[in-house]
């Protein structure tokens, strides 16, 4: 046990030491806590939409209001030929273009379709998936009302349902305080990631493994004393992260801090795991970096950050199995935002424990104290 | 000159030594390319939700019906009252529910309007307002179906995706996956071997040789020059024929604008050389300088319209930015040199800026 608190000491004062990895622990989170959070939105707030109202009635300006009320659209209203719409999407400066044939209010009250045509620059797919989902739906709203008014709720012929929804958790659909959890999870593990096997490698690639290979600590006092260090910067990352989150962002922590600290710290001894593994088969920093950059990029996309797990074909959720950031991501966001118990994320826990014990185990195995 | 490709080959042969590093350089572009085509989707297929059927009649059923059918939802569970709710979205089991109050079908006919409530756990609230937004169009869908049965006029929507006819996202990460990778092998690379050459003290030696500094700097570029080149027509061929992105502007443009951008990541990389004095510096550095804004300040992933006024003004700096725009005109919309002058204007402009940055910073003198 002396040993190992000696090992940590020793670790501590060299991290001290290199006066630009104190600070890149302290920066990496600061930055990346605001500029990723506010850049990573799905959100659509601001599609540039072109009209053409060639009818000019009163149901397609009333129309064009309802688009206008929409707080997604920017709506520029004006009398454009077929060409001028095209080189207008060409040369992207709309998003999306609606015209409204005329004739169309005559069709309309003639108990026939009455048509609108969109053009939708598709380039980015998704974005243009809501932007026409949020056309439709406002489309859907003024049919409704429409329907109501022309025929009166009376006439037995035409019918409505009144859909309201409730948004839980999140009623105001902030996209930060969602995201800002996740974006913890990505940090504390690339810190923890990244160091833990930088570190051991350099040792390494330094020489000074020698020495510690030629004393009497055993391999799994080794190991320890060079995730405790880690285990440690990266709890307090977390707390600091929390405490950006909450102050920036007004994340809730509805659940309790305990829960989420336990499975912390399960889960970074998983994590540093890795780490460390990585290094005792690698005799470069680069290939360290190389092949955690590689697995980490992989994880980043795949734990559910960004695009919900669900998502995914079934092979790629049992690719998810190891992939720990996954259910770190998924448990912060359940007890942060959902309040979600112990009990609730006993199985994430278990698993995250047997990983990092499988990887530490191996990591061990690994390290050779000859060369 | 015979000096200078001597020392090239010698490059060369540092690189092709290790062969973990070239697989995974070759690796990332094709798994990253599998995991955007086939893995992370942003579309909704089979959302679990629930349904909290109070009314139990024939047109509830109808309407469970016609959601399960359009495959956006897979009907997980139907709860029997509202406590279940609460307990159901903190497990995780489930992302939306949608409650009949008794007797919809009743009200329906007898005063033509029924209420219907959903709930979302906006815990995500993306995937929240894209299931409220698909539940609603299959609602008002059966009510239209409905009411154009029996002669009530109806607005409908006619629709044409400009460009990428079927929404295929590979049009987006294909451009972007390219920008990244090319990024990560001519910056990151670059300035690793550099600063790794300066740590290992082996730096000295090559700056005592006949060779001169800029033939020292060529000479560590030109190899991985070769290797983003051919990591680009991979990802192009990839992307080409696999993902079936369509290549309609000119090959000649397309070349043009991919290797100014590697140039200007090259240049980049030896810029962030001759700041770093050790492999872990330039890694950090080049890991936040680089690889962040190229994922999310250059619009691959998030579009930088819907970003606040200050990161769309920082966006401006980040050369991946500019090459996503010239590089999705030229492949995806066929534009010409008359549309992305602009584009291409500004790189060049960046890839100045560097090179007399890192001309000025070089020392070839021992501190």
């Amino acid at each position: 046990m002396r040993t190992i608190l000696y090992l940590i000491q020793k670790e501590f004062i060299q991290i001290a030491r290199d006066k630009f990895m104190g600070r890149a622990i302290l920066l990496m989170p600061l930055i990346q806590m605001i500029i990723l959070v506010y850049a990573a939105t799905f959100e659509i707030k601001e599609v540039q939409m072109l009209i053409v109202d060639r009818d000019g009635s009163e149901t397609s300006i009333e129309l064009i209001r309802k688009f206008s009320a929409s707080r997604f659209f920017r709506i520029d209203v004006l009398p454009l030929s077929q060409s001028e719409i095209d080189e207008s999407i060409k040369r992207s400066k709309y998003d999306v273009a609606m015209v409204i044939p005329s004739g169309f209010e005559e069709k309309f009250q003639n108990l026939q379709t009455g048509e609108v045509q969109l053009l939708i620059d598709a380039v980015n797919g998704m974005a243009a998936e809501l932007s026409l989902a949020y056309c439709r739906a406002i489309v859907a709203d003024y049919n409704k009302e429409l329907v109501v008014e022309m025929m009166g709720p009376n006439i037995p012929s035409a019918s409505s349902i009144q859909v309201s929804t409730n948004f839980w958790y999140n009623p105001l659909l902030d996209y930060k305080i969602y995201m800002a959890p996740g974006i913890l999870v990505i940090l504390i593990t690339a810190i923890g990631w990244f160091m833990a096997g930088m570190n051991l490698v350099r040792e390494k690639e330094t020489g000074t493994i020698e020495q510690i290979n030629v004393s009497p600590i055993q391999k799994y006092q080794f190991i320890a004393g060079k995730m405790i260090p880690f285990l440690i910067i990266g709890l307090a990352d977390l707390v600091f992260g929390l405490i950006l989150a909450k102050v920036l962002y007004h994340v809730p922590f509805e659940g309790s801090l305990i829960t989420l600290f336990v499975f912390a710290t399960v889960y970074l001894i998983a994590v540093l795991g890795i780490g460390l593994f990585i290094s005792t088969v690698s005799n470069t920093q680069q290939q360290v970096l190389f092949i955690s950059f590689f697995f980490v990029m992989v994880f980043v996309l795949m734990s559910g950050l960004f695009t919900s797990p669900d998502n995914m074909p079934r092979w790629g959720q049992v690719i998810n199995w190891f992939n720990p950031l996954a259910y770190f991501i998924k448990v912060i966001r359940m007890v942060l935002l959902k309040g979600s118990s112990l009990t609730d994320i006993k199985a994430e826990i278990f698993q995250m424990l047997l990983y990092g014990l499988l990887v530490n185990a191996l990591a061990i195995w690994r390290y050779r104290k000859v060369s | 000159m015979n000096r200078f490709i001597a020392f090239v080959i010698k490059e060369f042969r540092h690189l092709l030594r290790d062969p973990r590093t070239m697989i995974v350089l070759f690796a990332i572009p094709v798994i990253q390319l599998l995991l955007f085509g086939y893995v992370i989707s942003t579309e909704i297929k089979n959302a679990r939700i629930a349904i909290l059927d109070l009314s139990k009649d024939s047109m509830t059923k109808e309407i469970a019906n016609k959601l399960r059918a359009t495959g956006y939802f897979t009907i997980e569970k139907y709860l029997n009252n509202t406590h279940d709710i609460e307990t159901e979205f903190q497990k995780g089991s489930i992302k939306e529910v949608i409650i009949f109050l008794p007797d919809f079908e009743r009200q329906l006919i007898r005063d033509g309007v029924a209420p219907l409530q959903i709930i979302a756990d906006a815990s995500d609230p993306n995937m929240a307002s894209l299931l409220d937004a698909y539940s609603r169009s299959v609602i008002y869908d059966f009510i239209e179906e409905r009411n154009h049965a029996k002669g009530v006029g109806v607005i409908k929507t006619e629709f044409r995706m400009v460009y990428n006819e079927q929404l295929r996202s590979a049009y987006l990460f294909v451009p972007g996956t390219m920008a990244l990778i090319l990024m990560l092998i001519s910056a990151l690379m670059t300035s690793i071997s550099i600063t790794r050459e300066k740590e290992s003290g082996t730096m000295e030696v090559l700056l005592v040789s006949p060779l001169r500094p800029i033939q020292i700097i060529l000479g560590k570029l030109t190899p991985y020059l070769a290797l983003s080149v051919a990591n680009m027509i991979a990802i192009l061929l990839i992307g080409y024929f696999v993902f079936k992105v369509p290549i309609n502007g000119s090959l000649i443009l397309l070349a043009f604008t991919c290797i100014l951008f590697i140039l200007l990541a090259l240049s980049l990389g030896v810029m962030i050389s001759t700041i770093a004095k050790t492999q872990q510096v330039a890694m950090i550095i080049s890991l936040i300088a680089l690889m962040l804004p190229t994922v999310l300040l250059s619009g691959f992933i998030f579009p930088i319209e819907n970003m606040p006024k200050a990161l769309q003004v920082l966006s401006i700096f980040m050369p991946p930015r500019w090459f996503l725009l010239a590089l999705k005109s030229v492949m995806l919309k066929g534009l010409g040199l008359g549309y992305i002058y602009k584009y291409l204007l500004v790189m060049i402009l960046m890839l100045s800026a560097f090179i007399i940055i890192s001309v000025r910073n070089f020392k070839i003198r021992l501190e």
